[in-house]
C-alpha cells in the first residue's frame, strides 16, 4: 500500500462504502421489509401457490442473498481493478 | 436388510471415508493445524464453511421448528442465512487480508490489548464450549435411536472420531473431512424431501411442491391446506404465526449478526489464499447452505401435513390407536410422541386447543419423515449418517477455535511468548484433545441450561464480537478502551436479560411472557439490543479517551485495501 497515494486510497474506500451500502439496503429490504415488515400486505398476491411475504420469509430472501453475495464479489473485484488496488 | 443392517453399513461406511481423508490429511505445523496452511480453494472452502456451519440442530431440530411455528419459524431460516452476507460484506475479506489465525488475534492486535484479547478469548471459548455440547448430545441420541446402544456409548464413539481427525489433522483434517460430511449431509437431507415431494404434490423439487396443488384430489394447494386446517384444529394460520413483528424482528437480527460474529464460522475465511477468495467463498458457502435451507420449510410442510393427516384421519376424526402405524409405536418407546386418551374414544387427536391428546417433540419431523412416508430402509440408515455428519462436522470447528483460543491466543500470545512453533503444535493437539474430552463429557452429563444456552450463544456473538470487530474495520478511531466497554456492557446486558427471564443458575426472576419484555423483545431477540448498546458505549467512551496508536491506524488502512495480502502470516 505504500506506493498508493493517499487520495486514491481514500477514493476506493469511499467506492467501497457505497457498493456496500447499496447491498446492506438490498439484504435489509428483502430479509427485513418482504420477509417480515411488510409480510402482511404482500401476503395477499399470490405467487406461485405461495402467499408473497410467507415466500419471501421461507425462500425467496434465501435465493436473494446468496445472488446478493456473488454480486458483491464481482462488483468489488471490478473495483479493486479500478484502483489498482488488486491482488497480484 | 433390516433398517439396522442398512444403518451399520452406511455410518460405517462414512466414518471410514473420515477417517481416510484425516490420516491423509495430517499435519505439522501450526499454521496447517490452525489455518490448513492457508491455501484451500474457495469452493472447498464454501462447503466445508455449510458443513461446519450446519449442526445437529440445523438437520435434526430446523425442519421441526418451522413445522411447528409456521410462519414465526421463518426467523431461523432469515437469520442463519441473512448472517453470511454481513459476513462476506462486512467481516470476512477484511480478516482475510488482516491475516492471522484467531478472532481473539484480530481483537487482540487491533486494540493493542491483552485485556481485550482475554475478553474475546473468553467469549469464544464459552460460546463454543455450550455449542459443542449440544452436537456430542446429537450424536449420542442418534446413535441411541438408530442403533440401539446408549447414549454413552454413542457420546464416546463420537469423542475417538473426533479426537482422532481433530487432534492428527487440525484445520487441514477438518477441512476436508467437512467436505465429505457436507455431501453426506446434503444427499441424507434431500432424498427423502424428493420423495415426499413426489408423493404429496407429483413435482420432483421440493421447492416447487412446497407451494403446489396437492395429489389428493381436493384440488387445493398445500399451504392453503395447512392454512385451513391449522385454523380448524385451533391452531395459528400456517402462513401468518403468531409472534409479534416487532420480535420476529429482533430474533432474525440478533440470528443474523450472531452468525456473522460465531469464531468458528469466521475462522474458515482465514484459509483461503486471497482476500477476494475470502468474498467468493462466503458466497459458496451461502449457497451450499442454500439448498438445505429452502428445502427445510418444504420438508417442514410436507411433514405438518402427513402428521395430522395420519393422526387425526383423513376425515379429522381421529384415528383408532389400535389402527396406529408402527412410526407411532416406534417412537413412542423414545418418548418424542405420547398419546393420552383424555376423551376415552380409543382415537387420537391432535389440535391446538383442549381437543389435544399427542405430545409431539420437534425432532422427530426429520427423523421419522421416512417411516411417517413408508420410505425404504436405506433412506433412513442415510438420515443417521447425515444427522451424525451434521453434529460431527460442527463439534470439529468449535473443538478447533477452542484448542486455538487456547494454545494460540492465551499460551502463545500471553502466557510463553517464546514458544516454538513445534511445541505450540504440541500444545494445539493437547489443548484439542482435552476440549474433546471435556466435550465428550458435557454431552453424556447435559448440564440443565445446554439447550437454553446455545440458542442465546447468538445473543451473545451479536453483543460482543459483532459490534468490536465492524468498528475495528470500519472506524479508524475506535480504541482498546471504546472496544472493551462496548464488549462488556453489550454482554452484561444482555446476559443480565437472559438470565432474568431464563434463570440459568437460579430461579427466574419474571416470568417469560410478552408482557414483562422490554420493549415487546423476547430474551431470544435481545441480543441486538444489546448491540446497539454496544455500539454506543464504544463510540462515546473511545471519543472520550485517547485516539489509537498510529501503527494501529497503519493497520486499519493495511486491512482496508485486498493488495498485498500474504498467505496467513506466521509470528
Amino acid at each position: 500500500m505504500s506506493q498508493r497515494d493517499d487520495s486514491s486510497g481514500q477514493a476506493y474506500w469511499r467506492a467501497n462504502l457505497r457498493v456496500l451500502f447499496i447491498c446492506l439496503a438490498i439484504w435489509a429490504i428483502f430479509g427485513f421489509g418482504a420477509s417480515i415488515l411488510f409480510a402482511g400486505p404482500l401476503n395477499h398476491i399470490q405467487f406461485f401457490g405461495f402467499k408473497l411475504g410467507f415466500w419471501f420469509a421461507q425462500q425467496g430472501s434465501i435465493f436473494v442473498f446468496t445472488l446478493l453475495i456473488f454480486y458483491y464479489t464481482w462488483r468489488m473485484n471490478r473495483l479493486d481493478r479500478e484502483h489498482d488496488v488488486h491482488e497480484d | 436388510m433390516s433398517i439396522q443392517a442398512w444403518t451399520y453399513l452406511i455410518v460405517g461406511l462414512s466414518f471410514a471415508l473420515y477417517i481416510g481423508i484425516a490420516w491423509w490429511a495430517r499435519v505439522g505445523s501450526t499454521k496447517e493445524f490452525y489455518v490448513a496452511g492457508g491455501g484451500v480453494h474457495p469452493v472447498t472452502n464454501g462447503m466445508a464453511t455449510a458443513a461446519d456451519w450446519m449442526s445437529a440442530a440445523s438437520f435434526i431440530s430446523m425442519a421441526g421448528l418451522i413445522s411447528f411455528m409456521g410462519y414465526d419459524g421463518s426467523v431461523y431460516l432469515l437469520g442463519w442465512t441473512g448472517g453470511y452476507v454481513l459476513l462476506a460484506l462486512l467481516l470476512a475479506p477484511y480478516l482475510r487480508k488482516f491475516g492471522k489465525f484467531t478472532v481473539p488475534d484480530f481483537v487482540g492486535d487491533r486494540y493493542y490489548s491483552d485485556l481485550a484479547r482475554l475478553v474475546a478469548v473468553i467469549c469464544a471459548i464459552f460460546v463454543s464450549f455450550t455449542y459443542v455440547a449440544g452436537q456430542m448430545r446429537g450424536v449420542g441420541i442418534v446413535f441411541a435411536r438408530f442403533l440401539e446402544v446408549d447414549v454413552t456409548t454413542g457420546v464416546i464413539i463420537g469423542m475417538a472420531l473426533v479426537f482422532f481427525y481433530a487432534v492428527v489433522g487440525g484445520m487441514k483434517g477438518i477441512t476436508y473431512t467437512q467436505v465429505a460430511q457436507y455431501c453426506v449431509l446434503l444427499f441424507a437431507y434431500m432424498v427423502p424431501a424428493f420423495f415426499l415431494s413426489i408423493m404429496m404434490t407429483g413435482h420432483v423439487i421440493p421447492q416447487f411442491g412446497f407451494g403446489a396443488e396437492l395429489t389428493d384430489g381436493s384440488g387445493q394447494h398445500l399451504l392453503q391446506k395447512l392454512d385451513g386446517l391449522s385454523t380448524e384444529l385451533g391452531f395459528a394460520a400456517y402462513t401468518s404465526g403468531t409472534k409479534d413483528m416487532i420480535d420476529v424482528f429482533c430474533i432474525a437480527l440478533a440470528l443474523m449478526v450472531g452468525t456473522a460474529g460465531l469464531p468458528h464460522v469466521i475462522v474458515r475465511f482465514f484459509t483461503v489464499p486471497k482476500v477476494r477468495d475470502a468474498r467468493r467463498s462466503a458466497g459458496w458457502a451461502l449457497l451450499f447452505i442454500m439448498l438445505v435451507y429452502t428445502t427445510a420449510p418444504a420438508i417442514a410442510g410436507f411433514a405438518r401435513l402427513n402428521m395430522i393427516d395420519t393422526i387425526n384421519g383423513k376425515d379429522q376424526q381421529g384415528t383408532l390407536y389400535t389402527e396406529a402405524p408402527s412410526w407411532i409405536t416406534n417412537w413412542e418407546k423414545t418418548g418424542l410422541i405420547s398419546w393420552e386418551d383424555k376423551n376415552g374414544d380409543g382415537r387420537m387427536f391432535y389440535a391446538g386447543d383442549e381437543r389435544n391428546e399427542m405430545k409431539i417433540d420437534k425432532d422427530i419431523i426429520v427423523m421419522a419423515n421416512p417411516e411417517i412416508a413408508n420410505l425404504p430402509p436405506w433412506v433412513i440408515a442415510l438420515v443417521a449418517a447425515g444427522a451424525l455428519a451434521a453434529a460431527l462436522s460442527t463439534a470439529a470447528g468449535l473443538l478447533l477455535v477452542i484448542s486455538a483460543a487456547i494454545s494460540h491466543d492465551l499460551l502463545k500470545k500471553m502466557v510463553m511468548p517464546h514458544i516454538t512453533d513445534k511445541q505450540e503444535l504440541v500444545a494445539a493437539r493437547i489443548a484439542a484433545a482435552v476440549a474433546v474430552v471435556v466435550a465428550g463429557i458435557l454431552g453424556i452429563y447435559p448440564p440443565g441450561f445446554v439447550a437454553e444456552v446455545v440458542a442465546f450463544a447468538f445473543g451473545l456473538a451479536a453483543a460482543s464480537f459483532f459490534p468490536c470487530i465492524v468498528l475495528g474495520i470500519f472506524y479508524k478511531r475506535m480504541n482498546n478502551w471504546g472496544a472493551i466497554s462496548g464488549m462488556v456492557v453489550g454482554l452484561t446486558f444482555t446476559i443480565a436479560y437472559i438470565l432474568y427471564f431464563k434463570g440459568v443458575f437460579m430461579a427466574p426472576m419474571a416470568e417469560n411472557v410478552k408482557a414483562n419484555w422490554f420493549l415487546g423483545i423476547s430474551p431470544e431477540g435481545i441480543g441486538v439490543v444489546g448491540m446497539l448498546l454496544n455500539f454506543a458505549v464504544a463510540m462515546v467512551v473511545s471519543h472520550l479517551t485517547a485516539p489509537p496508536p498510529q501503527h494501529v491506524q497503519d493497520l486499519v488502512e493495511h486491512i482496508r485495501v485486498p493488495r498485498g495480502a500474504g498467505a496467513a502470516v506466521d509470528h
